[in-house]
């Protein structure tokens, strides 16, 4: 009997069926959304976005999959929750009024409660079940458990809780329920997180006075999840959750040049310019000319009949538009038609992670070809370094799926020859990479421009004078004079690769100076 | 007066005497389940003893009107609820502790 080939290599493995969550991210790390016909436990201190993770889910259900919702509130008061809730973008009355959501407002007082004697949470199931009879619920939200359960005896919340799990099963409702975590709750929130098939940690943390989202999925019963801790927003679109996972799997790698805007610099680059939707470092001390090697290459994108966003984390948008007019590269026509687009904002203001998230809003809106982050070391400060190395590479994989070549200049402290520890990180990450400083040749100070590494292409490996003048830029090589000058360029591009490779430097210098 | 079917549980008792400040009761039950059966009994041995002839008191039963259970926003039954005189107070269980009970009505 032939068994057929496939079937060897393709294991099947079953997981819970899923209930989409519409929710950006989120269903990338659940593959798929919440158990369904499950109950999902959302756990949080105050403030992590609970509810909002919880209502999202039931308004998706209704936008996106035509299941009616209830939401039950403990909590806050129903026409409260409605106007919080407009600031996220959700419209609830228009859902209420169409019969597919049901917000339950449960009041609950616990100063005039008393307790004498035997009781079991009852009420509660009936009136769920009225709700949910009210609009066909197939999605339902309880929040939160802490409200509900407040002063009740813990033997009997323990055994109603999973009454209520047990129940909310049978009605084939898919359930999102909120709790906090607390020393007060703790016991409680033992047991709701063992009866739950599903449990997620949310967390609003503040790391150098800047306030961090995240989210964990703590377990998932029945699937397959991510584990790690993902940040995630809340604007006004709603939640945001950012995985690294999905978006490197879907980068595709293009063969296609485009012009740096130098021409002298295309040279450099296998004769033909940068590979389209690459990487690209620009790094130098301050004054070097990074951001006018950057906003040229902007000029010729945008030339070509293409966007460009350019960032500007140092100098004002005018600022670079008038100092690229001085070297004939006129910006503003570009700016004022919309094809060159300025995004300025001074790092402080938010933390890393904003930042990037507002710039990629505007990238999705305006879809450019070319974005520039000028300079990208302005960001750095703001925030541990591992949490920038992860921030970038998430934002040059999404970039990278969206084809878009993008260029960052970074500015290289002084006393080159030590390893920035910024700049050692994106430039290990990136495709092309040059390094423009300060030389001096002939008794004069010029610039120097190296290609430091170029993926996928041959490139020039020497250093090349780099001057800028009202023509715009232009590279040359350095003149070899016998002496002098020429030791001082070549002791100028050792300096270059020191930054790369400190101990082969060393024994090269030696070797040098021996030669002479 | 909340007489609705002769086969479901919801009666009232009124017994008003001349002048007196009248309580006003209100006990949810679950059909006739223990822990409501208990409360029921246990109400009613506490009126006749405590009260006399000065109460009205209403025993509701969640399923039958389920709407009203809503306008109260029963979670826990058995419960009654005081909601005269003043302030209105809630009473979770069998009642089954009777001093809990005579203190939370203010009849000790």
């Amino acid at each position: 009997m032939k068994q057929p080939k496939e079937n060897k290599s393709v294991k099947k493995i079953f997981t819970l069926p899923k209930s989409a969550s519409g929710i950006k991210g989120l269903d990338e790390i659940t593959f798929g959304g919440l158990p369904l016909n499950r109950s999902t436990l959302l756990v949080g201190n105050s403030g992590c976005g609970k509810t909002i993770l919880a209502m999202e889910f039931l308004i998706n259900g209704i936008d996106f999959y035509n299941e009616p919702a209830v939401f039950m509130t403990f909590e806050e008061n129903k026409d409260e929750l409605i106007q919080n809730v407009k600031s996220l973008g959700y419209n609830l009355d228009k859902h209420i009024e169409n019969n597919n959501l049901y917000i339950d407002q449960v009041r609950i007082n616990p100063d005039e409660l008393v307790k004498a004697g035997m009781y079991d949470l009852e009420g509660i199931f009936v009136r769920l079940e009225r709700a949910i009879n009210k609009v066909k619920a197939k999605r339902v939200a309880l929040d939160s458990l802490d409200k509900l359960f407040y002063g009740l005896d813990e033997k009997i919340l323990r055994s109603e809780f999973l009454r209520l799990i047990i129940w909310l099963k049978e009605k084939e409702v898919t359930a999102v329920i909120t709790s906090e975590i607390g020393e007060p709750f703790h016991s409680r929130s033992a047991i709701i997180e063992y009866v739950s098939d599903c449990v997620i940690v949310l967390d609003n943390r503040v790391t150098n006075q800047i306030a961090n989202r995240r989210l964990r999925i703590v377990k998932y019963r029945g699937s397959m999840h991510g584990n790690n801790e993902y940040p995630f927003n809340i604007d006004e679109n709603g939640i945001s959750v950012y995985p690294i996972v999905s978006e490197a799997f879907q980068q595709k790698t293009s063969s296609i040049r485009i012009t740096s805007g130098i021409k002298d610099l295309d040279e450099m680059l296998g004769k033909k310019g940068f590979y389209m939707g690459s990487s690209i470092l620009i790094s130098g001390t301050a004054g070097t000319g990074k951001t006018s090697v950057a906003a040229s290459f902007a000029y010729s994108v945008c030339k070509a009949g293409k966007r460009c966003l350019y960032c500007a984390f140092e100098e004002a948008p005018n600022q670079i538009i008038r100092n690229m007019d001085s070297i004939g590269v006129p910006l503003n026509p570009l700016n004022r038609s919309g094809k060159l687009t300025f995004y300025y904002a001074r790092p402080t203001l938010q933390n890393l992670e904003l930042h990037f998230l507002a710039i990629r809003k505007i990238i999705e809106d305006l879809k450019p070809a070319v974005v520039v982050l000028d300079p990208i070391t302005n960001l750095m400060t703001e925030g541990p370094n591992s949490d920038i190395r992860s921030m970038l590479t998430r934002f040059v994989d999404y970039l990278k799926t969206q084809h878009i070549t993008v260029m960052f200049t970074a500015a290289i402290t002084v006393g080159s020859i030590e390893r920035n520890p910024s700049d050692e990180g994106i430039s290990s990450m990136v495709d092309t990479w040059m390094m423009v400083q300060d030389i001096e040749v002939n008794a004069m100070r010029t610039r120097s421009l190296c290609v430091m590494k170029s993926r996928g292409m041959e490139h020039a490996t020497d250093v090349r004078r780099f001057i800028i003048s009202e023509n715009g830029i232009t590279l040359s090589t350095i003149q070899s004079d016998v002496d002098g000058p020429e030791a001082v360029a070549m002791q100028k591009a050792r300096e270059h690769e020191n930054l790369s490779n400190s101990k082969a430097s060393i024994v090269e210098t030696e070797t040098f100076r021996s030669k002479k | 007066m909340k007489k609705k079917n002769a086969d479901t549980i919801v009666n009232n008792e009124v017994a008003a005497g001349p002048g007196q400040k009248a309580y006003v009761l209100r006990l949810f039950v679950t059909g006739i389940l223990p822990n409501s059966a208990r409360a029921i009994a246990n109400i009613k041995a506490i009126c006749n003893q405590y009260l006399k002839n000065s109460y009205e008191l209403d025993i509701i039963d969640i399923y039958q009107l389920p709407d009203l259970a809503v306008s109260e926003d029963i979670v826990a039954v058995p419960v009654l609820i005081k909601k005269y005189p003043l302030p209105e107070k809630r009473l979770i269980g069998d009642l089954s502790d009777t001093d809990k009970v005579l203190k939370a009505l203010d009849l000790v």
